[in-house]
């Protein structure tokens, strides 16, 4: 008989997961920042700061340095997850999590080391924008499985109403996560003004110039915004109305419906102030948000709702 | 004892005369550099000059002005807040700023050892525009309490990104390529930013207060000369023949948009 391997619901350990959650999405805003205010290359070396642990915090040093202490304190928390969960926990893909958890945030690291020696070229900076994404939507993964609902969430099983919402789910969270990533594109290759107004493009119903910075911009705050504003909000009506009575399903949905028109308004905030430094950050962190909430859903729903097991 | 002491004397007077047999003279050197990057070999400095004046017509919108008080010592070095430096122009229209030079006709000079400094202090950059000649080195002084990042956005020469976190710290440049405009920007102080152009020879000047500027040493022939303005850009071409030393008036105009 080999050793049990069933959930046991452990506190701390979600909390633990939990505050490293929230940590996560203070680096995130910390990140967006560093970018929104222009002081990617306030500290010119990495891993040191001007040569020191802790230089003077200073201008677009307060923010660039600020923001790298941060992903430090965000990277000894996963280190400690990491440990906690290969200590505590009992299921072996939740402790590969936790894992990839640490591996993702050392690279992010040094992918963030990296561009700054690099002077910001493109791709990685992308890279690095992607990847935080990636780790944050890993580290509310640990926060959501190492939850109450979700180890004592079997016998919460929903019986299916119609079709189940589980790949409409999914290829939300994906189509995000993709509109995320022509948004990092876009403001890392500085063409976020690239069509200064809105909702018109340079006056006109659609741009008359399709030059790649145009394409990309419009791709992003036309075409990409759409498609997310519409799948959200279809997969949203027909979540609240079906799964009312599942708390774990309806909430994110909620969520992200509620989200997905604030990143909508911050998105033409930031092109009508011309990348004011406080929508733009915003914009990043309410992206961030609507990811993890359409990813919750997504794993909720796989998680709950099974074929031919009602409750 | 006296033996060893002339045979020492022998062998680094031998060692001298075989160095001092293979050395160039700087011409000699110059010449095998030029050849060597493939330019044109220079003609020798001339005795005609071009000199004007560059202005703008239109309303020139006011200065804007801006805050330092991110950091405390730049604060301290400003009574208030400080004018942006895009376009500078007195009430006739006068630019100063404006980098004009010989776009065409002029071949590769050599560079001049002494270097050009661009100073930081009161957390803005001195001067503001400035040019200097492939090759020759650039002097990037740290003039203030406070630390700051050099960053030089060169497209065609290499980019650099260096950390003056204390006051006197000097960093030595040199740019291998001809290049204009070369950006530099603080990253540490968003508002510090400046523009340097970056020629093969030494037919270029940076116009003053009054919008005057004057380029010297030319020789006979013909030349396009264009006028340089951060905000405005690259003026039209001007094409001048010029003879031995002759004085050419030569003026450009800007329009505010």
């Amino acid at each position: 008989m080999g050793p049990d391997k069933s959930p046991v619901y452990q506190s701390n350990l979600h909390l633990y997961a939990f505050v490293t959650a929230c940590c996560t999405f203070v680096l995130l805003l910390a990140g967006a920042l560093v970018t929104s205010t222009g002081s990617s290359l306030a500290v010119p070396d990495w891993p040191l700061s001007f040569g020191k642990f802790f230089p003077e915090m200073r201008g677009g040093v307060l923010f660039e340095h600020g923001h790298r202490m941060v992903a430090g304190t965000v990277a000894i928390l996963t280190l400690g997850l990491s440990i906690y969960t290969q200590l505590a926990e009992r299921r072996t893909w939740v402790k590969k999590l936790a894992w990839s958890a640490l591996g993702a945030v050392l690279l992010q690291a040094v992918l963030g080391g990296i561009t700054v020696l690099l002077h910001l070229p493109t791709q990685i900076s992308v890279a690095h924008a992607g990847l935080a994404q990636i780790f944050f939507c890993l580290i509310i993964s640990l926060a959501l499985v190492t939850s109450k609902g979700w180890v004592q969430g079997q016998a919460q099983s929903v019986q299916i109403v119609s079709d189940p919402i589980q790949k409409a789910a999914l290829i939300t969270t994906l189509v995000i996560y993709f509109q995320i990533l022509i948004g990092a594109v876009t403001r890392h290759s500085g063409f976020g003004l690239a069509i200064p107004d809105w909702p018109l493009s340079n006056g006109q119903l659609l741009p008359a110039d399709w030059t790649a910075a145009v394409t990309l911009q419009f791709s992003h705050t036309r075409v990409g915004a759409f498609v997310v504003l519409a799948l959200v909000n279809w997969l949203a009506f027909k979540v609240c109305r079906e799964y009312t009575q599942v708390p774990a399903l309806f909430w994110p949905a909620a969520a992200a419906a509620l989200l997905v028109w604030i990143q909508c308004f911050l998105g033409i905030l930031v092109v009508l102030t011309e990348k004011s430094i406080i929508p733009t950050s915003v914009h990043v962190i309410v992206g961030a948000a609507l990811l993890a909430s359409m990813l919750v859903l997504t794993l909720n729903s796989f998680r709950l709702i099974q074929k031919g097991n009602p409750v | 004892m006296e033996m060893k002491k002339i045979w020492a004397l022998l062998a680094v007077a031998t060692l001298a005369m075989t160095a001092g047999c293979g050395q160039k003279s700087d011409d000699e050197m110059m010449m095998e550099a030029l050849a060597k990057s493939g330019a044109k070999a220079a003609v020798p400095m001339g005795t005609a000059s071009v000199a004007g004046k560059v202005t703008v017509t239109g309303k020139v919108p006011a200065a804007a002005l801006f805050s330092v008080d991110a950091d405390p010592v730049c604060k301290a070095q400003h009574s208030g807040m400080v004018k942006e430096e895009t376009v500078i122009a007195d009430a006739k229209g006068d630019l100063k700023n404006v980098i004009v030079y010989v776009k065409e006709g002029a071949g590769a000079y050599p560079a001049p050892t002494t270097p050009v400094t661009l100073l930081q202090k009161g957390c803005m950059y001195q001067p503001h525009v400035f040019a200097l000649q492939v090759n020759q080195p650039i002097e990037i002084v740290n003039g203030d309490p406070t630390l700051h990042n050099v960053h030089c956005m060169a497209q065609i020469n290499d980019s650099f990104n260096v950390g003056q976190p204390n006051q006197g710290m000097i960093t030595e440049k040199k740019f291998t390529k001809p290049e204009m405009p070369v950006p530099f920007k603080c990253d540490v102080h968003g508002w510090m930013h400046c523009f340097a152009g970056v020629f093969n020879n030494p037919f270029f000047a940076v116009t003053g207060d009054d919008g005057s500027f004057k380029i010297g040493g030319l020789p006979a022939g013909s030349y396009t000369l264009v006028a340089w303005q951060e905000k405005y850009g690259e003026s039209a071409p001007q094409k001048i023949d010029i003879k031995d030393g002759e004085a050419k008036a030569v003026n450009f105009t800007f329009t505010a948009n």
